[in-house]
C-alpha cells in the first residue's frame, strides 16, 4: 500500500507541475526560410495591465503588421522565479528561435550566461541599458520619467487638496525613473504641492499596494499614481474613494473608467521592429535602445470618458512637446 | 517630522490599516493551526488561498453575489483541503512535498481559470464597510476596530472560537492528542485519520475564505498570484505563535501594524531608505515572537505520517 501510495503521489505531483507551467505554447520546428520567430519570457501575467502586457501588446501589433506567416511569437509568462525563467530562455534558444526576449531586468545575469552558448540566436533584455559587450545581446529601456513628468504636470493641475500620493514598487529601474519624473512634473507646475512617495518593496504585493493607497488618502491625497503590476490594488482603492489616478506602462482605464485620467504607455514595437530588421540583415545584437516620447515608444493615452478640462490637457500637450524638443528639462536620468 | 507621525488621526488610520492587513493572515493561520495541532503541516495554504480568491472573485464578477462568492471559496477550499488530507493522511505522503504540490496546483490552476474565464484584470464591488451600530460610535476605538467590512470582523471572531475549540472541548483534546501522540490516541479509540481529515479540511476551508477576503473584500481585484506568498507568511505565523490561536493573533497584529507603520513612515516623508522600512515587519515579528514563544515546542507528531500497525 505504501509504495503504491508514493507512486500515486508522484503522478499527482507531475500532473500538478505540468498544470502550473502550462502557459507556454509548444514551438514549431526551426526553419531557415520560415517566419521570424520570437520567444518572450515575462515575470508577471501578460494581462497585468502593466509591464508584461506592454510587451505582449507590442508583439501582437507587429504580428498584425507582418502577418502570421511572417512573424510568430510564443510567450512564457508568470516567470517570477528567475531560475525557471533561465531554463525557459535556454529552451527557447535551443529550439532555434530567431530572437529570445527576456522581459525583466532580473533576468540579466542569466542572459549573460546563456547568450554566449547560442551565437546564432539573438537575445534581448530589459529594462536595461547594458548589452554586456556580447555580440548577440540587445538591451532596451524606457525613459519612463518623460511620461511621469507629463502625468505630474496634469496631476498638479487637477490637484485641490495640496497633497498627491505615489505608490511605488521597488526603488529601481523604470519604476524609480517614473516616480522621480512624476515628482519633478508636479514640482515644476506647483512647488507648493506635497508629493508623498512610498515604495512597498514588491512588484506583486497587491494587498500592501492597496493599504499604501489607503494611507495616502488618509494623508490627504486627492490624486495618486503608481507603477508596476501590483498597483491594481491601489487603483481599486482610488476607485472606491473617488481619487484620481494616473497610470504608466499600459492603459489602465478599463480598470476604473471613472477615475483614471491619463496613462503613459510603453510601445516596444519600435524597438522590436528595429531588432528584427537588424537580425534579418545579419546583426545579432550589440545595440541598446530606449523608448521615449520622441521615438513614440512612449505615448500618452487619455481616458476619453474622463472630462479633462481643455486648459489642463493643453498643459500636458505642452509638456510632451517641450520634452521632445528639449525645452523642458526633467532633471531625472539624464533628461 | 515625528510629531506628524503621531497626530491622532494618523494613529487611528495606522491602527485601522493594521487591523485590515491582518485579516487574510488570520483566516489562513488559524486554519493552519488546527491542521498542525493534529500533526499535519499543509504548505499548500497559498495555493488554496489563490483558488478561493479566484472562485469568490468569479462569482461576484458574474453575479454580484457576495455571499455566494464566500460560499464557493469555502467549498473550493474545503475540496482542496480534502485533497491535501487524502494525500498526506490516506496515502501517508511526505507532507512538505505534497503541500508544495497543492500550492503549485493552486497557483497554476487559478491563473489558468482566470485566463480562460475572465482574461484581464477587472475590479468588482466587494463587501462594503459595515460599521457596527453603537460600537462604531465610540470615539477612536470605533474607528479603529468597528468600521470594517464583514470579513474583517469574521477573522477576529475566529480567534476566540478556535481558542475555545482547542482548549475547552473534547474535540480540541482529541486534536491535540493526535498531534502529540497518535499511537496513544489511537489506542484510546480516537481515529487519527478522521481527526486529521477534519482539521486539514477546516484549514482548507478557512484558507479559501482568506483568499476571498482579499479578492472580494479588501482588494476587489484578481490577478495572477494575487496572494504573493501571503499564505507562506501565515504558516510562519503559526510557528511563531507557538500553535496557540491567541499568539497567532498577536503575531499577525504585530506584523500588520509594523507594515502599516512602515508605509506611514514613508508617506509622511521620514527619511529612512525604503528597503530598510519594508524589512522591519519581518524582523520585528521574528524578534518579538522568538522571545515570547521560547518555551513552546511544536506538536510532537507534526509532519509525521501515522500508520496503524495491523
Amino acid at each position: 500500500m505504501k509504495r503504491f501510495g508514493k507512486l500515486v503521489i508522484f503522478l499527482v505531483m507531475v500532473a500538478m507541475l505540468s498544470t502550473a507551467c502550462a502557459t507556454a505554447t509548444p514551438a514549431a520546428p526551426a526553419e531557415s526560410t520560415g517566419p521570424f520567430r520570437v520567444a518572450v519570457v515575462t515575470p508577471s501575467a501578460i494581462n497585468d495591465l502593466a509591464f508584461s502586457q506592454s510587451m505582449y501588446d507590442a508583439l501582437a501589433k507587429i504580428q498584425g503588421e507582418m502577418g502570421k506567416d511572417k512573424f510568430e511569437f510564443v510567450l512564457s509568462d508568470g516567470m517570477f522565479v528567475v531560475d525557471d525563467a533561465a531554463a525557459a530562455i535556454r529552451d527557447y534558444a535551443s529550439q532555434g528561435y530567431n530572437l529570445v526576449i527576456a522581459h525583466g531586468s532580473q533576468y540579466g545575469a542569466a542572459l549573460q550566461e546563456i547568450a554566449p552558448d547560442f551565437p546564432n540566436v539573438s537575445f534581448a533584455w530589459g529594462t536595461a541599458g547594458d548589452t554586456f559587450g556580447i555580440p548577440n545581446v540587445f538591451a532596451y529601456e524606457a525613459f519612463s520619467q518623460e511620461g511621469g513628468y507629463v502625468n505630474g504636470v496634469l496631476a498638479a493641475a487637477l490637484n485641490k487638496s495640496g497633497t498627491i500620493g505615489v505608490v511605488g514598487p521597488v526603488e529601481v529601474g523604470d519604476a524609480k525613473l517614473y516616480v522621480d519624473g512624476f515628482v519633478a512634473g508636479v514640482k515644476a507646475t506647483n512647488p507648493d504641492i506635497t508629493v508623498n512617495v512610498n515604495y512597498i518593496g514588491s512588484f506583486g504585493d497587491v494587498a500592501l499596494a492597496s493599504e499604501a493607497a489607503q494611507t495616502h488618502i488618509g494623508a490627504g491625497a486627492d490624486v495618486m499614481t503608481g507603477s508596476a503590476q501590483m498597483v491594481v490594488g491601489a487603483v481599486g482603492v482610488a476607485k472606491e474613494k473617488g481619487v484620481l489616478w494616473f497610470g504608466t506602462q499600459a492603459d489602465q482605464t478599463s480598470l476604473a473608467p471613472e477615475i483614471v485620467v491619463a496613462c503613459q504607455i510603453y510601445d516596444w514595437a519600435v524597438v522590436v521592429r528595429d531588432m528584427i530588421s537588424l537580425v534579418q540583415s545579419g546583426t545579432m545584437g550589440g545595440k541598446a535602445y530606449a523608448v521615449s516620447l520622441e521615438n513614440e515608444g512612449l505615448k500618452m493615452v487619455y481616458n476619453a470618458g474622463f472630462a479633462l478640462p481643455a486648459d489642463v490637457k493643453a498643459l500636458g500637450d505642452a509638456a510632451v512637446k517641450g520634452i521632445i524638443d528639449g525645452t523642458v528639462t526633467i532633471g531625472v536620468g539624464g533628461k | 517630522m515625528l510629531a506628524d507621525l503621531f497626530t491622532g488621526s494618523v494613529l487611528i488610520g495606522l491602527l485601522a490599516s493594521g487591523i485590515r492587513l491582518a485579516t487574510p493572515y488570520l483566516y489562513a493561520a488559524i486554519g493552519e493551526t488546527f491542521g498542525q495541532r493534529s500533526g499535519v503541516l499543509n504548505l499548500g495554504v497559498d495555493g488554496i488561498m489563490l483558488m478561493g480568491a479566484f472562485s469568490a472573485f468569479y462569482v461576484v464578477f458574474k453575479t454580484g453575489d457576495l455571499v455566494g462568492g464566500v460560499l464557493l471559496a469555502m467549498l473550493v477550499g474545503l475540496l482542496m483541503g480534502l485533497a491535501m488530507a487524502f494525500i498526506s493522511v490516506t496515502l501517508n505522503a511526505e507532507q512538505g512535498i505534497s503541500g508544495i504540490g497543492v500550492y503549485l496546483f493552486g497557483l497554476g490552476m487559478s491563473d489558468l481559470l482566470f485566463q480562460k474565464l475572465i482574461n484581464n484584470v477587472q475590479t468588482v464591488s466587494g463587501f462594503p464597510v459595515a460599521p457596527i451600530p453603537f460600537l462604531s460610535d465610540i470615539p477612536i476605538v470605533g474607528q479603529i476596530f468597528f468600521t470594517h467590512n464583514v470579513l474583517v470582523y469574521g477573522a477576529y471572531l475566529l480567534v476566540p472560537i478556535a481558542w475555545f475549540v482547542l482548549n475547552k472541548t473534547t474535540l480540541g483534546l482529541k486534536i491535540k492528542a493526535v498531534g502529540e501522540n497518535p499511537e496513544a490516541a489511537d489506542t484510546l479509540g480516537v481515529s487519527v485519520a478522521k481527526i486529521r481529515y477534519l482539521t486539514v479540511t477546516i484549514g482548507g476551508l478557512l484558507s479559501g475564505v482568506a483568499g476571498a477576503s482579499l479578492s472580494i473584500a479588501l482588494l476587489n481585484v484578481f490577478q495572477f498570484n494575487l496572494t504573493n506568498g501571503l499564505g507562506f507568511i501565515a504558516i510562519a505565523l503559526v510557528y511563531f505563535g507557538g500553535w496557540r490561536p491567541t499568539w497567532v493573533l498577536m503575531g499577525s497584529l504585530i506584523f500588520s501594524f509594523v507594515n502599516a507603520l512602515q508605509i506611514w513612515v514613508q508617506v509622511v516623508g521620514i527619511p529612512i531608505p525604503s528597503d530598510i522600512a519594508v524589512m522591519t515587519p519581518y524582523i520585528l515579528t521574528i524578534v518579538v515572537l522568538v522571545i515570547s514563544a521560547q518555551r513552546v515546542r511544536p506538536p510532537s507528531a507534526l509532519t509525521k505520517a501515522y500508520e496503524r500497525l495491523e
